[in-house]
């Protein structure tokens, strides 16, 4: 119970900054895809280099918890399914992290989208075997 | 509640600190840190009708449940203790493209034009929250991860599939952007 209070913790923090930064704004979604400002390629570079090197540190001063990650394997709808959560990013603006956020800020409508995910990620757990993977 | 705005976080501020949430997972529970898998969660507790990939024990996942918690928490405590300006500071070339596709000028995150109930029923509406919906939770669990558990969590582990799946997420948003937006709007 005291580890998901803490992932509730940094679950805030994650939100707050999401929010404080605009990760969440359909607006830099927008220049990021049309390659109008540097922020969010910031964000994600910067986000990439911290937990690459923390990692680093962290499987050093103790093995187990690189060890302890899956390793994910290739498989061919890590490409289609990207190219089709692509499309949904930039319609709704959003990735599945600021959906979430999107509602505590007060933009309701998201609950929709939230609600047309969860009814994607249905509609994927029926045709899942039948898909190429 | 206070209305008086302050700026945003620069990527230098903001970049770090999601960067963080890879190893701060690790050391809370071990966990590889993602977001979109909380859909399969709630698929998994709440669907009536289960195939296979929504059968396994969800509550052994729970604190995927807690940090989108914590993540709406965050973002109603942004808003509503320390707001960001009404006007946001948007490219002047992009204002000028989404304006050329019928959209005002930026206002708050979300055009309101298209993100409101009222326009569920239209078809950039419809497309934009519904559509775009689907597509988020469709392609996450197809691709096995989003922009947290791919091309923050997996790059930060160099794995090549997570090159793979964020080339894939670019392409999708550019081809959407360039091409459907131009010919649905």
């Amino acid at each position: 119970m005291i580890k998901n209070v803490m992932f509730l913790l940094i679950g805030i923090v994650f939100g707050v900054t999401l929010y404080k930064a605009e990760i969440i704004s359909w607006y830099r979604i927008q220049e990021m895809f049309r390659f109008h400002a540097f922020h969010m390629y910031g964000v994600l570079g910067s986000a990439v280099a911290v937990a690459m090197i923390s990692v680093a540190i962290l499987s050093r001063s103790a093995r187990r918890e690189g060890a302890a990650i899956a390793r994910r394997p290739f498989q061919h709808g890590v490409w289609i399914g990207g190219l089709i959560f692509g499309m949904g990013w930039a319609l709704t603006g959003a990735c599945p992290g600021p959906l979430w956020v999107h509602v505590g800020a007060g933009t309701e409508v998201m609950l929709i989208a939230i609600a047309s995910a969860l009814v994607g990620v249905l509609a994927y757990s029926f045709i899942d075997p039948k898909l190429p993977h | 509640m206070n209305e008086i705005a302050s700026p945003a976080w620069p990527w230098y501020v903001a970049g770090p600190i999601v960067g963080l949430m890879v190893p701060l997972a690790l050391l809370i529970g071990n966990r590889r840190w993602g977001v979109s898998s909380s859909l399969r969660h709630l698929c998994a507790m709440a669907s009536p009708i289960k195939p296979a990939f929504l059968r396994y024990n969800w509550r052994s996942e729970a604190w995927s449940l807690f940090f989108v918690a914590g993540a709406v928490m965050g973002g109603f405590i942004g808003a509503h203790v320390i707001p960001n300006a009404p006007v946001p500071d948007v490219a002047p070339r992009t204002v000028a493209a989404i304006q050329s596709l019928g959209f005002e000028s930026p206002r708050g995150l979300v055009p309101a034009e298209a993100f409101s109930f009222s326009q569920l029923a239209t078809v950039r509406g419809f497309m934009m929250i519904v559509v775009g919906g689907f597509l988020v939770g469709f392609g996450t669990r197809y691709a096995n991860g989003c922009t947290s558990g791919h091309s923050i969590t997996g790059l930060a582990l160099r794995e090549l599939p997570s090159l793979v799946a964020t080339i894939a997420f670019f392409i999708g948003g550019l081809i959407m952007t360039h091409v459907v937006f131009e010919w649905i709007f």
